[in-house]
C-alpha cells in the first residue's frame, strides 16, 4: 500500500509516495537521492545511516518513512551550513577522524546529536546528579557513541576530535 | 627554474585528505551510491548446502515474475566459467555441484531489489545434499579424506628446513594454538555498477582493491577482449582483503550485457558475509627448544590452514605463514610444515596480515611459554633472541635494512603504564569523595565508575573479580608481494598550467580503501615536482596497473610509480629551464606546454621459496611492529576490557603522520577484535552468525586509548626509505592482548578470540 508523506530533508521540502513498509533511509537513499546516510546492515547494528529527526539521532533503516510525516530530517550532507562544514565535521577533518569514511556520515550526525544531548543535560547511565550539567570526558564520549561502529578503527581520533569539540 | 621547493604539503607532512571534505560531508560517493536512470537491481541465489550436486536449476517461475528482465545460470556464462586469484577453480555461477554455503547459483536483473531478492528466491534448484569436508586438519593430512577438488585437498604445503633436526635444548616448550576464522567486515558492503557499452563491451564501476586484476579475471568469462572491460574505482568503504578477490563483477556485467540495461548489484550486510573470502582459521602445534637462558636452539612448527572451498589466495597465505613461522627471532634449526587445505567451509583468503597474523599468535604464545619456562619476563626473552639487520630468518633470507626489535622492545617497555584499576583493591575499599573522580570513582558514590570496568555500564561487577595484566606481542610481516611474483605499479604525471597556474595530475590505478592513498600520492608530486596544486585523477584501467591495494605495498610501490614519473617529467622540465634559462615553470608550460611522463616501478625481485626446503630470498621487505597490552579481566564472567595498547612500529619513512597514526590504531583494533571478538562460526560448513549483532566488531567502547611511537629507520632499497604500515599493528596487538588476559587469569588460552566461556567456565570448572 502506498502513501503520501512530506519530510524536510536537509532543509528541502521532499513529497514522497512510498510503500508504507519503506524504511525512511530507503526512501532517503532510493526515493530521493539521498545517499549520505549509509546502508551498513540496515538491521540497526552499525549506525551508518545515523540522521537527525527532529534534532534527535536516530538510526533511519529501523524507522518506517510513513511515520516521519512532517518531520525535519538532517542528514550529515545538511549539516554544512552555506558551504562550510559543521564545527564537528572540521573536527573530523583535523584530527583525521575517519579512513574509509563510509561510517562518518553517521558518526557526524551521531555525534551533533550527543553533543545536543549533552548540552541540554540528558544524563547517562552514570551521570550521579541528574540536574546537573554533564562532564563530557573521554569515557563519556566513548559511551555515548558506542551505537556507530567504524571498522577503519579510527575511534582513537573520533574521541580525540570530540574532545575538542566538548572542550569548545 | 626551480622544482625543489618543499611544498608545506610534500612528503612528510599531514596532509589532509583530498577526499576528506566529501567524505565528513557524506557526500562521497560509495559504490552503493552509485545511480542511473533506467538501471536494474541485480540479486543471487546462493546455494543453502556446504556440499551438493545440483540435479537441476528451474528459472522458469523467476522469469514468470513481473518487473524480472533476466535469470542467467552457468550455462548462460559467456567465456571461461571458472575464476580466480592464483587458480581459476572458482565457477563464475556453480556447475553442476557447490562446495560452499553461500556459493552463487543464479543471478537475476530487476527493476527493483526486492522483486529481484524475490526472483531469485523463485528459482527452483534442485540438490542432492552430500557430507561436507569441514576438518581442513583431516582434509590436509588425512589421506582418505573425501576430496572437495579431484587434484587433492591440499592447496599447497610450503616446509621449512633450516639447520638440523632435534638439536639438544636444555628447555622445551610446546603448544597446540588455535585462530578462529575472522571477517574482514568492512563497512561498505560489496556493490557496484555494471554498464552495457555501445561497442559490445562493458564499464564497470566497482568497489575493489585491484582494478586489473579483476580486469583480467572478469574478461575472459565475459569472452570479451581486455579493452572492452574498462574499470573504474567508485568509492570504497574499507578493504581488508575482502575485496581481492571477485564478488559481483561478472554477475553484473553478465547482467548488464544481456539486457542491455545499467545493472546494480548491492550486498546486505548477511549477504556480505557470504559474498567475500575470510581469514584462514588455523591449527598450529609448536615446539620451542632453548637454552636454559632463553636462547632459541629450534624451532618446529606444523600450521594448518583452512582454505576452504576454493583457492583464493591460499597458496601465497603458506608462504606467509612458512617463512615467517617463527616470528622476527634468531634460531638455527628450523622445522616447519605450512599446509592450506580445501573444505566445504566458505573460501578462505586475504585478510590485512596475510597468513602472518596466525603464525604469530602461535609463535608469541610460545615465546611466553619459554620465558616462563626460563624465568625470563615476556620482554627479556624476546629481547635475547631479536633479530636485526644481518640476521638470517628460518629461510635463509638475511634482514638487509634496519629491523631494531631490541630496541624497539626497550622503549616499549619503558613507555608509561595506565594509572591503576578502577577498583578497589582487595581487602581494602575505597572511599567516595572528593577527588573520587580522578581516581575512577563516581562523585559521592562508594563504587567504582562502571565504565572504567569490564562489563562497562552492564554493571556487572564493581570490581570484585577483576584482574589486571599486562601482555607483549611481537609481529613481523612482509611488505608487497612476494616469491617471485612481478610486482610493480604504473603512474602516468603530467605538468600543465591550469588558470595561469603550474598543476600537477596524478593518475594511476591504485584502489584508495582508506589508507590515505590519494593523499600520499600528491604529497610525493608536490615534494618531487614542487608544484602546490596537485589533483589526483580517479583510478581506472585506462592507465597501467597499480596491482593491489594489499600487502601494505601501496606507498611503496605506487609512491615509487609515482615518485619515478614525477622524476622523468622533472628531468624534461629541467631540460627545457637549461635550453631557455630564466623563465619560471609557469613560463616554460606556458611556452612548451604540457610535460607528461608514464612510468612503471618494481621493487626488487624476490623469488620462491624452494618447495622442498623453504629456503630463498622471498620478501623484498620486512616491517616490524610491537605492541603491549594492558587488560581488566572480570574472572568470574569473563569479560575483559583492555585499558590501553601501546605500540611501537618502525615504518622508515613517515609520509603522513596523521593518516599513518590511523592505520596503526586501525590495525590494532582488528588485533584486538581477533583477540577478543571476532569469529565466524561454523557448524557443519554453515556459518552461524552472519551479522553485526552476532559477528562482533570493536566498538570505540572496546578500542582503548593508544600510546605510539613511530620510528624511522630508513630501508635504502624503498622510495624515501618507507617501509610498508597498515598490517603489522594487526600482527603484534593479538598477542598482546591474549598475553594480557592470561597474565591477569593464569589461563592457558590457546585459542583466539578468547570467548568469555574460556575464562569464566575454566575458573569455575
Ligand atoms: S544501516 Fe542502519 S544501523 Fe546499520
Ligand atoms: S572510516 Fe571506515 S568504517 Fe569508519
Amino acid at each position: 500500500m502506498d502513501a503520501r508523506i512530506t519530510l524536510r530533508v536537509d532543509g528541502r521540502v521532499r513529497p514522497l509516495a512510498l510503500d508504507t513498509r519503506t524504511t525512511l533511509l530507503d526512501a532517503l537513499r532510493d526515493h530521493l537521492s539521498v545517499t549520505s546516510p549509509k546502508k551498513g546492515c540496515d538491521h540497526g547494528q552499525c549506525g551508518a545511516c545515523t540522521v537527525l529527526l527532529d534534532g534527535r539521532r536516530v538510526v533511519s533503516c529501523l524507522i518506517l518513512a510513513v511515520t516521519c510525516d512532517g518531520a525535519e530530517v538532517t542528514t550529515a550532507q545538511g549539516l554544512a551550513q552555506e558551504g562550510e562544514p559543521h564545527p564537528v565535521q572540521r573536527a573530523f577533518l583535523e584530527k583525521d577522524a575517519f579512513q574509509c569514511g563510509f561510517c562518518t556520515p553517521g558518526q557526524v550526525c551521531s555525534a551533533v546529536g550527543m553533543l545536543e544531548e549533552v548540552k541540554a543535560g540528558h544524563p547517562s547511565e552514570v551521570t550521579d546528579d541528574l540536574t546537573g550539567p554533564v562532564t563530557l570526558d573521554d569515557e563519556e564520549i566513548r559511551e555515548r557513541l558506542s551505537g556507530n561502529l567504524c571498522r577503519c578503527g579510527a575511534y582513537v581520533n573520533i574521541v580525540a576530535a570530540l574532545r575538542e569539540e566538548a572542550e569548545s | 627554474m626551480k622544482t625543489e621547493t618543499r611544498t608545506s604539503l610534500g612528503v612528510g607532512a599531514s596532509a589532509p585528505r583530498p577526499d576528506g571534505a566529501l567524505k565528513v560531508a557524506g557526500a562521497f560517493a560509495y559504490a552503493s551510491d552509485l545511480w542511473l536512470d533506467g538501471m536494474l537491481w541485480g540479486a543471487t541465489l546462493r546455494s543453502p548446502h556446504p556440499s551438493a550436486w545440483i540435479r537441476s536449476i528451474d528459472v522458469g517461475p523467476a522469469l514468470a515474475l513481473p518487473g524480472v528482465f533476466a535469470v542467467l545460470t552457468h550455462e548462460d556464462v559467456p567465456g571461461a566459467k571458472f575464476y580466480g586469484l592464483e587458480h581459476a577453480d572458482q565457477p563464475v555461477l556453480a556447475v553442476d555441484q557447490v562446495r560452499y554455503q553461500g556459493e552463487p547459483v543464479a543471478i537475476v536483473a530487476a527493476d527493483h531489489p526486492e522483486t529481484a531478492r524475490r526472483a531469485a528466491a523463485a528459482v527452483v534448484v534442485e540438490y542432492e545434499v552430500r557430507a561436507a569436508v569441514t576438518d581442513a586438519r583431516r582434509a590436509a593430512l588425512d589421506p582418505a579424506c573425501p576430496l572437495v577438488h579431484p587434484g587433492g585437498n591440499v592447496v599447497r604445503h610450503q616446509p621449512v628446513r633450516a639447520g638440523s633436526a632435534g638439536s639438544g635444548a636444555e628447555v622445551v616448550v610446546t603448544g597446540e594454538y588455535e585462530v578462529g576464522m575472522q571477517d574482514q567486515a568492512f563497512l561498505g558492503p560489496e556493490a557496484g555498477l555494471a554498464v552495457p557499452a555501445d561497442d559490445g563491451g562493458v564499464d564497470l564501476y566497482v568497489a575493489t582493491q585491484w582494478l586489473h586484476v579483476d580486469r583480467d579475471q572478469i574478461a575472459p568469462c565475459l569472452a570479451l577482449p581486455e579493452d572492452k572491460v574498462r574499470l573504474t574505482l567508485a568509492g570504497v568503504g574499507g578493504a581488508f582483503g575482502a575485496r581481492e578477490d571477485l564478488s559481483m563483477q561478472i554477475h553484473a556485467s553478465m547482467l548488464a550485457l544481456r539486457t542491455g540495461r545499467p545493472v546494480k548489484i548491492v550486498y546486505g550486510r548477511e549477504e556480505s558475509f557470504f559474498g567475500h573470502v575470510h581469514r584462514h582459521p588455523a591449527w598450529m602445534r609448536y615446539e620451542h627448544g632453548a637454552t636454559a637462558d632463553g636462547r632459541l636452539v629450534y624451532v618446529k612448527a606444523e600450521i594448518v590452514l583452512d582454505g576452504g572451498a576454493y583457492c583464493s589466495s591460499s597458496p601465497a597465505v603458506v608462504g606467509n605463514a612458512a617463512s615467517l613461522g617463527v616470528g622476527p627471532y634468531e634460531v638455527e634449526n628450523v622445522w616447519i610444515d605450512a599446509y592450506a587445505a580445501y573444505t566445504n567451509n566458505p573460501p578462505c583468503g586475504a585478510m590485512r596480515g596475510f597468513g602472518a597474523v596466525q603464525a604469530c599468535y602461535a609463535y608469541e604464545s610460545q615465546m611466553d611459554r619459554l620465558a616462563a619456562a626460563c624465568g625470563l619476563s615476556p620482554v627479556e626473552i624476546r629481547v635475547r633472541n631479536a633479530v636485526s639487520q644481518g640476521s638470517r630468518l628460518a629461510t635463509g633470507q638475511v634482514i638487509d635494512s634496519p629491523a631494531p626489535l631490541a630496541a624497539m622492545l626497550g622503549e616499549l617497555a619503558a613507555m608509561p603504564l595506565p594509572g591503576p584499576p578502577a577498583y578497589a583493591p582487595s581487602g581494602s575499599r575505597r572511599q567516595g569523595g572528593s577527588g573520587a573522580r580522578a581516581r575512577g570513582m563516581i562523585g559521592t558514590r562508594e563504587e567504582p565508575d562502571p565504565r572504567r570496568l569490564p562489563g562497562g555500564v552492564g554493571r556487572t561487577t564493581r570490581g570484585e573479580g577483576v584482574r589486571r595484566g599486562v601482555g607483549y606481542g611481537v609481529g613481523i610481516k612482509n611488505i608487497c608481494f612476494s616469491e617471485g611474483f612481478d610486482d610493480y605499479s604504473t603512474a602516468r604525471v603530467r605538468v600543465e598550467l591550469l588558470g595561469g597556474e603550474p598543476h600537477a595530475l596524478v593518475h594511476t590505478a591504485a584502489a584508495e580503501v582508506g589508507q590515505g592513498l590519494v593523499a600520499v600520492q600528491a604529497q610525493i608530486a608536490r615534494t618531487e615536482l614542487g608544484v602546490d596544486r596537485v589533483t589526483v585523477a580517479p583510478a581506472d584501467t585506462s592507465v597501467g596497473s597499480a596491482g593491489s591495494s594489499s600487502a601494505s605495498r601501496q606507498s611503496y610501490v605506487t609512491g615509487g610509480a609515482v615518485k619515478a614519473a614525477c622524476e622523468a617529467v622533472r628531468r624534461r622540465l629541467e631540460a627545457l629551464a637549461a635550453a631557455d634559462p630564466g623563465l619560471s615553470l609557469g613560463e616554460l608550460l606556458d611556452r612548451y606546454g604540457p610535460v607528461e611522463e608514464t612510468r612503471e616501478y618494481r621493487h626488487r625481485p624476490t623469488v620462491p621459496l624452494d618447495p622442498v626446503t623453504g629456503q630463498g630470498d622471498s620478501h623484498t621487505q620486512l616491517a616490524l611492529c610491537v605492541h603491549r597490552a594492558v587488560v581488566d579481566v572480570d574472572v568470574e564472567l569473563g569479560l575483559v576490557k583492555v585499558v590501553e595498547l601501546a605500540a611501537v612500529q618502525d615504518v622508515g619513512r613517515i609520509l603522513n603522520p596523521l593518516a599513518l597514526e590511523g592505520q596503526i590504531h586501525g590495525g590494532s583494533a582488528q588485533g584486538l577484535g581477533l583477540a577478543l571478538l571476532e569469529e565466524i562460526q561454523m557448524r557443519d560448513g554453515r556459518v552461524l552468525n552472519p551479522s553485526f549483532t552476532d559477528y562482533l566488531i570493536p566498538t570505540i567502547l572496546d578500542m582503548p586509548p593508544m600510546r605510539l611511537s613511530i620510528l624511522e629507520n630508513p630501508d635504502p632499497n624503498a622510495p624515501y626509505g618507507l617501509r610498508g604500515a597498515g598490517e603489522p599493528p594487526t600482527l603484534s596487538s593479538t598477542p598482546a592482548v591474549a598475553a594480557a588476559v592470561r597474565a591477569a587469569t593464569g589461563l592457558a588460552l590457546p585459542r583466539v578470540p578468547i570467548r568469555p566461556e574460556d575464562i569464566a567456565l575454566a575458573h569455575t570448572g
